[in-house]
């Protein structure tokens, strides 16, 4: 494969890791809450998706949307009812409780469609190649390249320019002062909450084509959506994007090149920055 | 609990009590009663060990660790790369090797990464482990890869006992004697004034700074001497059943010790031994038949662990306890 191929492959990956981690990112810097549960999030809405168009024919953007406002909804249940009480619980208890909600997830999944892996049918515009003038690319990988920075695109100006985006930089960066000049944190996160659980659902439908869907899918990625927050920095947008990009590259790239151990320089990647900067890249020195 | 009373306790809680013979006799008695089981026995002693090592971290240093299989994974490919190339298959210097490999790996780490704190510090623990499974992976002329080590074979243990393939009975006696002196060290370590200080800076990381204790030459010290325990277990693992794959590195296995030791109560030495008997005995009797039941049971089980029973096991039993004499 010749450099700009790669290139391509490895950012369309990216942009899914972008469009999975940027919700779990901005929970996490909000409310210091570890959620090991966040793949989960994305797995169900892969399965929303699949299974939407497979029973009910829904055209594909329409199932995107389903499962956005699906999963969001029951993120915002599962975080008022459960994740509400463990905010002032230690570390370790959001660990445990985290990963016993991605196990229900993946028996749940496992036991009401089965264990075989799902497959999403595009639509006919996204299947085949797309000719750039230079080359011809997947037109699928283009379009993720595509959606993933106008998201990111819109989510900046949702958080540089809108009110509620003022409020959760300011409470990421001190929530204790963000509270006492009276914005309501708590709702906020609930708001938070959602959007990132449903971003993850869309990320889960979009990238079903690289990332596979399965009822694994909750455990195998953790540590690559993990790896792309603490690396982007807790409750950074930006970051997040630049990090997903950077290891959405350098992983497809290593693949290719080291199929057989590539993903060590991923890990090795990932410490050496947590070691030079444990906030991350564009985190705030706490 | 008056100060008096509470004074009497901290001076005397590092006393052996006699029901603490119990869990030894009964795992004599269990050889005696179980003949068909000790191949099973010596996986449930060697997790008991596992997590015991991993109590001395995450419950009495209060380090929150996502990747201490990397420990066990260490020792296991020790033991098992020095039997496979070097013809080093005796048994107890086995061990020893592989706690000493462990160990150096475990100093290294931790005295890398223990200056994070809270995700960052989970990142790094668990990106050590991936790296070390990776490096497993990729070095397959000396670890075998992918498909691990398979027939190993190990000398009598101390010149004496044959391991059994078929019925695991030396095994079993030889896991349960390492899992005593393991024990033995941890609950000599916990008690001394270092495990003391460790226990400080769990409580309040600042107040020991202020005090002049070197917090982090501690924890270091402490992660190296539970990574080499760590070790030991792999180790015993590796010569009791024969082989080594890649398994023993994975997230599986590190995320396994953590719930077992949350399940029975950590911070606590008999955490380890409650709660890796019951994780296994229902895993064993549940996982291979409705593989999809266990995993939602152990799903539930964790989340209303972490709502309602965060001390595990021994916790809840404590609880009762108290109630009931307090009546």
């Amino acid at each position: 494969m010749d450099l700009a191929s790669i290139l391509l492959g490895g950012l369309a990956s990216g942009m899914v890791l972008f469009v999975v981690s940027v919700g779990l990112s901005v929970t996490m810097g909000l409310m210091g809450f570890v959620n090991l549960a966040h793949g989960g999030f994305a797995m169900l809405g892969g399965y929303a998706v699949a299974l939407a168009m497979r029973h009910w024919g829904m055209p594909f953007f329409a199932a995107l949307a389903l499962a956005f406002a699906a999963v969001a909804a029951l993120g915002v249940l599962l975080e008022r009812t459960l994740y509400a009480r463990l905010y002032r619980a230690s570390e370790l208890d959001q660990v445990l409780f985290t990963i016993g909600l991605a196990l229900v997830m993946i028996a749940g999944v496992t036991l009401a469609v089965g264990p075989e892996s799902q497959s999403i049918a595009l639509p006919a515009w996204l299947r085949g190649q797309t000719d750039l003038g230079f080359l011809r690319y997947r037109s699928y990988s283009l379009a993720l390249i595509a959606a993933g920075a106008l998201l990111m695109l819109a989510l900046w100006l949702g958080f540089e320019r809108t009110r509620a985006g003022a409020q959760i930089r300011a409470a990421v960066d001190n929530r204790r002062m963000a509270e006492s000049l009276g914005v309501d944190v708590r709702r906020l996160f609930t708001l938070v909450f959602a959007l990132g659980s449903g971003l993850a659902a869309v990320g889960g439908g979009l990238g079903a084509e690289i990332l596979g869907l399965d009822p694994q899918y909750p455990l195998r990625y953790l540590a690559y959506f993990l790896i792309v927050v603490a690396v982007g920095g807790l409750g950074r947008v930006s970051g997040v994007f630049a990090a997903a990009l950077v290891i959405g590259v350098l992983d497809f790239v290593l693949k290719v090149e080291f199929p057989k151990g590539g993903a060590i320089f991923i890990y090795a990647l990932a410490m050496i920055i947590l070691l030079a900067r444990p906030q991350g890249l564009a985190g705030k020195r706490a | 609990m008056s100060l008096h009373e509470a004074a009497r306790e901290y001076a005397t809680r590092h006393r052996v009590r006699a029901w603490e013979a119990l869990p030894w006799l009964a795992g004599l008695a269990a050889f005696f009663l179980f003949p068909n089981y000790l191949a099973f026995g010596t996986q449930v002693l060697v997790t008991i060990l596992f997590a015991l090592s991993l109590d001395l971290v995450l419950g009495y240093a209060g380090i929150v660790t996502l990747g201490h299989a990397a420990f066990f994974g260490a020792g296991a490919y020790t033991a098992a790369m020095l039997a496979a190339h070097a013809g080093w298959n005796e048994p107890l210097s086995g061990l020893a090797a592989a706690a000493l490999v462990a160990g150096a790996v475990g100093f290294a780490s931790g005295w890398v990464v223990l200056r994070a704190q809270g995700l960052a510090l989970l990142m790094l623990t668990l990106c050590t482990m991936a790296l070390l499974e990776q490096a497993a992976n990729m070095g397959a002329a000396w670890t075998g890869g992918f498909d691990g080590m398979p027939g190993l074979a190990f000398r009598p243990i101390a010149g004496l006992f044959e391991f059994d393939v078929l019925y695991f009975r030396s095994q079993y006696l030889y896991a349960l004697a390492v899992l005593f002196a393991g024990f033995v060290a941890v609950r000599l370590l916990v008690y001394s004034p270092f495990g003391r200080s460790l226990t400080g800076i769990r409580e309040n990381v600042l107040r020991m700074h202020a005090l002049g204790a070197p917090v982090r030459a501690r924890q270091v010290r402490v992660y190296a001497f539970s990574a080499a325990l760590a070790g030991v277990a792999g180790a015993v693992f590796v010569q009791a059943n024969g082989y080594v794959n890649l398994a023993v590195l994975g997230l599986e296995r590190a995320a396994g010790v953590l719930i077992i030791l949350i399940l029975g109560g950590y911070g606590r030495l008999y955490g380890a031994f409650v709660g890796a008997l019951v994780y296994m005995l229902l895993e064993h009797s549940l996982s291979k038949a409705y593989p999809t039941a266990w995993q939602l049971g152990l799903g539930l089980t964790l989340m209303l662990v972490a709502l309602y029973a965060r001390n595990g096991i021994l916790g809840l039993a404590a609880a009762l306890r108290s109630r009931w004499s307090g009546r």
